[in-house]
C-alpha cells in the first residue's frame, strides 16, 4: 500500500483492519464522513452551550449565575458574575466554532464525505489519505481553539471577525485562535481538493453532470468557494501573526490610541481596514459555504418527499454556478461604515443586489417543487419544509442591510444577528438535520424512530423563531450587537424584557434537542431495521447496501437517467432508480 | 467484494476531462495558492499607496544577490522538466541527476536567501522596523517556506518514492509532473516577488 492508492480488489477492509485504523485512523470516506459529523453535532452543542451562557449575563445582567455560575474559575465569573472579559470570548468563540467547527464540518465533511461518493457511484473520495488528513486537521484545530479558554487571559475575544487593531493588541488568546484557524483552513482546502478532483473524475459511467442529483452540483460549487476563498484569509491570518509575534504593523495605523495613550513600539504604517478586506473576501463566500449543502440536502429530502421531479433542475443548477460567482465579489458590503468611499459602497450595493437574484431562484424552484406532489411528511421533510420559510425570512432581511442607507442604523445591531441567525440556524441547521432523518439509515441501517423526531422538530421550530424574531425588533431599536450590559444604555432598555424572552426561548431550545440525542442513540441499537432503499429515492447511495461496505458498491452502478424520475407516467413504481436499466 | 472497482484514473487520465486524478488535484491546490500569495500582493498594494513614502527596493535591498537567486530558481525549474523528461525517456539514471540538482539548487536558493536575511539583521533591519521591512520579511519568508517544502517533496521522491518505478512507472511519472507543476508555481511566485520588492 506504499503508493497511496486504495485497492478493494485485494484488500476487504471490513474484515482486516483493525480497529485504530477502521474507526479511529480510517481512509473510508463513510467513516471519515461519520467522524466530521459527530465532531460537527458535539462543537454545535458546545457552541449552543458558550451562547446559553451568554443568554444569562443579557437576560439578567449581573445578577449571579445559579447553580452553574459556580462551576467557573474566579478569574472569569467571580461569584457566578459573569465578567466582560469572559462575556466577549463567549461571543467571539460562539461564532467561531458554530461556523468553522459546527456547521462547516457537519455539513461539507459530514454529508459530503458520506454522501457525495455514493451519489455518484465511487467506490471512495479521490484521495483516501489526504481526506483523513484533514479531517485530523479539524480535529486538531479544534482542540487548540477549546484549549485556548484555559490559556492566560483566556480565549480570543475579539469577536469571530477578529477586527484589528483590537485584535492585534488582545491577549495570548488570539494567537491561539489564529494557529487553530490554520489547521481549519487547511483541513478545508485539502477537503475542497478532493470533492472537486472525486466528482469531476470518479462519477459512474453514464452520470454526465446534466444528471448530478443536486446535493453533488452544490457540494461541488461548495468546493469551489472553499479552495479559493479561504486562502486570503490564510494570508490575514499570516499578517495577524506577525503584527502579533514579530510586531509589525500591517494593520496598525500610525498614531493609535489604546486606552487614552499612544501605543508606542510599533512602526505605524498599517491599514486597519486591510484585515476587514481580507477577512470579509473569505466570510463572504463562507456565507454560501453554509448554505448551499443545506439547500443541496433538502432538494433531496424535497424530490423524494413530494414523489415528483424537482421543479426547474436546470435553473436550480446554474443560479447555484452563478451564485457560487458572485458570491466572490460582494464581500464589502458588510464594510459600509468604515469610510471606503461612496463609489465602492455602490458598486458592493449593486452586486449585492444582483446576488439575492438566484438565492431568490433556487428558493422558489423548491417551494414550486412542492406544487402538486404527493407530500410526505415525514420527519426529514418537516424540517426541508420548515427551510423554506426560515431561509425565505434571513434573505429578505438581508436586503435592508445592503442596501447602503438602510445599513447606516442596522449596522451592528440585534438585527444583523436576527437576519444571519435565521438563514444558519433554522435555516442551515434545520437542513443538517433534515438529512440527519434522511441518512441515517443509510448510514445504520436502521430508521431513526418518528414520535421522537417529531417532538424534536416542532418546539425547535416554534423556538427558533421565539428567539430570532424578537432580535429583528430589537435591532430596529438600535441595541448593538457586542453590549455586555443592555441595561447601560437609554434607548436599549425598553427592549429588556424580549432579551429575557429570548434567553428562556434559548434554554428551552436545548431541552427540545433531548428528544433528538435520545433518538439519535436509542435508534443506533434498536431503531427499526430497514432495507436498503426506505424512502424509495432514485439516487445511487440507495442502491449500495445499508450500511455501504468499504468499496460502496456490490457492483459498479452505470447511470441511466436523471436524478428524480418520481411519478414517471405509465410507470410500474413512482420512482425509477438512476442505474435502473430496463424500462420501468 | 470482487466486483467492487478500484479508484480510477490514477495513473490513466480521465477521457473527458483529460488528467489524472493528481494532477487535477495541483491544480486546484495551485489555484489556492494563486489566492493566497494573490491576497499579499493585494495588501501589499493597499499598504503601500496608503503611505505617503515607501522606500525604493533596489536602493535598500541587494540586488545582485537577488538575480542570482532568480537565476538559481529558474535553473532548477530546468532540471526539474529534465527529471521528468527522463522518466518519459525511461531513463531512471538520468532522473536522479535531474532531480539531485533540482534539490541542490532549492537549497542554495535558501543558502542566499539565509546570508540576505543575516545581513539585514546586522544592520537591524527587522519585520518590526517598518511595513516595508514587514512586507520583504513576510513575503519572501512564506515564498522559502514553499522552497522548503518542495524541496522536502523532491527529495521524498529521489530517496523513498522512487521504489514505485519499479511497479507502476506511469503513476511515478505522474507524480513528478505533479511535484514538478508545484516546483514551477514556487518558481513562478518569486518572479513577481523579485522585480515587486527588489526593482519597484
Amino acid at each position: 500500500m506504499d503508493d497511496g492508492t486504495i485497492d478493494p480488489m485485494t484488500h476487504d477492509y471490513s474484515h482486516e483492519l483493525p480497529f485504530w485504523r477502521k474507526y479511529i485512523f480510517s481512509t473510508d470516506h463513510k467513516m471519515i464522513g461519520i467522524q466530521y459529523a459527530l465532531t460537527g453535532l458535539i462543537f454545535l452543542l458546545f457552541g449552543f452551550g458558550l451562547m446559553m451562557l451568554m443568554r444569562w449575563q443579557l437576560a439578567y445582567p449581573g445578577q449571579p449565575l445559579p447553580g452553574i455560575g459556580t462551576w467557573f474559575s474566579e478569574n472569569v465569573m467571580p461569584g457566578g458574575i459573569m465578567l466582560p472579559e469572559f462575556y466577549n470570548q463567549l461571543g467571539a468563540m460562539h461564532g467561531t466554532i458554530m461556523v468553522f467547527l459546527g456547521v462547516v464540518p457537519l455539513a461539507v465533511g459530514g454529508f459530503g464525505n458520506f454522501v457525495l461518493p455514493l451519489q455518484i457511484g465511487a467506490p471512495d473520495m479521490a484521495f483516501p489519505k489526504l481526506n483523513m488528513v484533514s479531517y485530523w486537521f479539524l480535529l486538531t484545530g479544534g482542540v487548540i481553539m477549546f484549549a485556548s479558554f484555559f490559556v492566560p487571559g483566556g480565549a480570543a475575544q475579539s469577536g469571530w471577525t477578529s477586527y484589528a487593531p483590537l485584535s492585534v493588541i488582545a491577549s495570548s488568546g488570539q494567537t491561539w485562535w489564529l494557529v487553530g484557524m490554520t489547521f481549519l483552513i487547511n483541513s478545508s482546502l485539502l477537503g475542497s481538493v478532493n470533492f472537486i478532483v472525486t466528482t469531476a473524475q470518479l462519477r459512474a459511467d453514464g452520470l454526465s453532470f446534466n444528471r448530478l442529483p443536486f446535493f453533488v452540483w452544490a457540494q461541488f460549487v461548495t468546493s469551489f468557494l472553499l479552495l479559493l476563498a479561504f486562502p486570503p484569509l490564510m494570508a490575514a491570518g499570516i499578517l495577524q501573526l506577525m503584527d502579533r509575534v514579530a510586531h509589525t504593523s500591517f494593520f496598525m495605523p500610525t498614531g493609535l490610541v489604546v486606552s487614552g495613550q499612544l501605543l508606542e513600539g510599533i512602526s505605524g504604517g498599517g491599514n486597519a481596514v486591510l484585515w476587514q478586506h481580507l477577512f470579509w473576501f473569505l466570510a463572504h463566500p463562507e456565507v454560501y459555504v453554509l448554505i448551499l449543502p443545506a439547500m443541496g440536502i433538502v432538494a433531496e429530502v424535497i424530490a423524494c418527499n413530494t414523489r415528483k421531479p424537482l421543479y426547474g433542475y436546470k435553473a436550480l443548477v446554474g443560479s447555484t454556478i452563478f451564485l457560487g460567482f458572485m458570491s466572490f465579489i460582494v464581500w464589502a458590503h458588510h464594510m459600509y461604515l468604515t469610510g471606503m468611499g461612496q463609489n465602492l459602497s455602490a458598486f458592493f450595493q449593486v452586486t449585492t443586489m444582483i446576488i439575492s437574484i438566484p438565492s431568490i431562484i433556487i428558493l422558489t424552484t423548491l417551494i414550486l417543487s412542492l406544487w402538486g406532489g404527493a407530500i410526505r411528511f415525514t420527519v426529514p421533510m418537516l424540517f426541508a419544509l420548515a427551510f423554506l420559510p426560515m431561509f425565505g425570512i434571513g434573505g429578505l432581511t438581508g436586503l435592508p442591510l445592503g442596501l447602503n442607507a438602510a445599513d447606516i442604523h442596522l449596522h451592528d445591531t440585534y438585527y444583523v444577528i436576527g437576519h444571519f441567525h435565521y438563514v444558519v440556524a433554522p435555516g442551515t441547521i434545520f437542513a443538517l438535520f433534515a438529512g440527519i432523518y434522511h441518512w441515517f439509515p443509510k448510514a445504520t441501517g436502521r430508521k431513526m424512530n418518528d414520535f421522537l423526531g417529531r417532538l424534536h422538530f416542532w418546539p425547535s421550530f416554534v423556538l427558533m423563531n421565539c428567539i430570532f424574531m424578537p432580535m429583528l425588533i430589537q435591532g430596529l431599536a438600535g441595541v448593538s450587537r457586542r453590549l455586555y450590559d443592555p441595561m447601560q444604555y437609554a434607548h436599549a432598555q425598553p427592549t429588556q424584557p424580549l432579551n429575557v424572552f429570548i434567553s428562556i426561548s434559548a434554554w428551552c431550545l436545548a431541552l427540545a434537542q433531548i428528544p433528538f440525542i435520545i433518538n439519535f442513540f436509542w435508534s443506533l441499537f434498536a431503531g427499526k431495521k430497514v432495507d436498503q432503499n426506505p424512502w424509495e429515492a432514485t439516487t445511487l447511495e440507495w442502491t449500495a447496501p445499508s450500511p455501504p461496505p468499504h468499496g460502496n458498491f456490490a457492483q459498479v452502478p452505470t447511470v441511466y437517467r436523471g436524478p428524480y424520475e418520481y411519478s414517471t407516467p405509465n410507470a410500474k413504481k413512482d420512482f425509477w432508480p438512476q442505474s435502473m436499466k430496463e424500462t420501468n | 467484494m470482487s466486483d467492487t472497482a478500484a479508484i480510477r484514473y490514477i495513473s490513466h487520465p480521465h477521457p473527458v476531462t483529460g488528467v489524472t486524478n493528481s494532477k487535477l488535484g495541483v491544480w486546484c491546490f495551485l489555484a489556492s495558492e494563486v489566492m493566497l500569495f494573490g491576497g499579499l500582493f493585494s495588501a501589499y498594494i493597499m499598504l503601500r499607496t496608503g503611505v505617503p513614502d515607501w522606500p525604493r527596493g533596489h536602493e535598500v535591498l541587494n540586488v545582485p544577490l537577488a538575480t542570482l537567486n532568480t537565476m538559481i530558481l529558474i535553473t532548477s525549474s530546468v532540471t526539474m522538466v529534465m527529471a521528468w523528461a527522463s522518466l518519459e525517456l525511461k531513463s531512471l539514471s538520468k532522473f536522479r541527476l535531474h532531480m539531485a540538482l533540482t534539490v541542490l539548487l532549492g537549497l542554495a536558493f535558501l543558502v542566499v536567501k539565509a546570508f540576505e536575511y543575516g545581513h539585514k539583521f546586522e544592520h537591524h533591519h527587522f519585520p518590526a522596523t517598518s511595513n516595508f521591512y514587514a512586507t520583504y520579511f513576510t513575503l519572501t519568508g512564506l515564498h522559502g517556506l514553499h522552497v522548503v517544502g518542495g524541496i522536502v517533496v523532491n527529495t521524498y521522491f529521489l530517496l523513498f518514492g522512487i521504489k514505485m518505478w519499479d511497479k507502476d512507472p506511469e503513476q511515478f511519472t505522474g507524480r513528478i509532473e505533479a511535484s514538478g507543476l508545484y516546483w514551477h508555481f514556487v518558481d513562478l511566485v518569486w518572479i513577481f516577488l523579485f522585480p515587486v520588492l527588489y526593482l519597484l
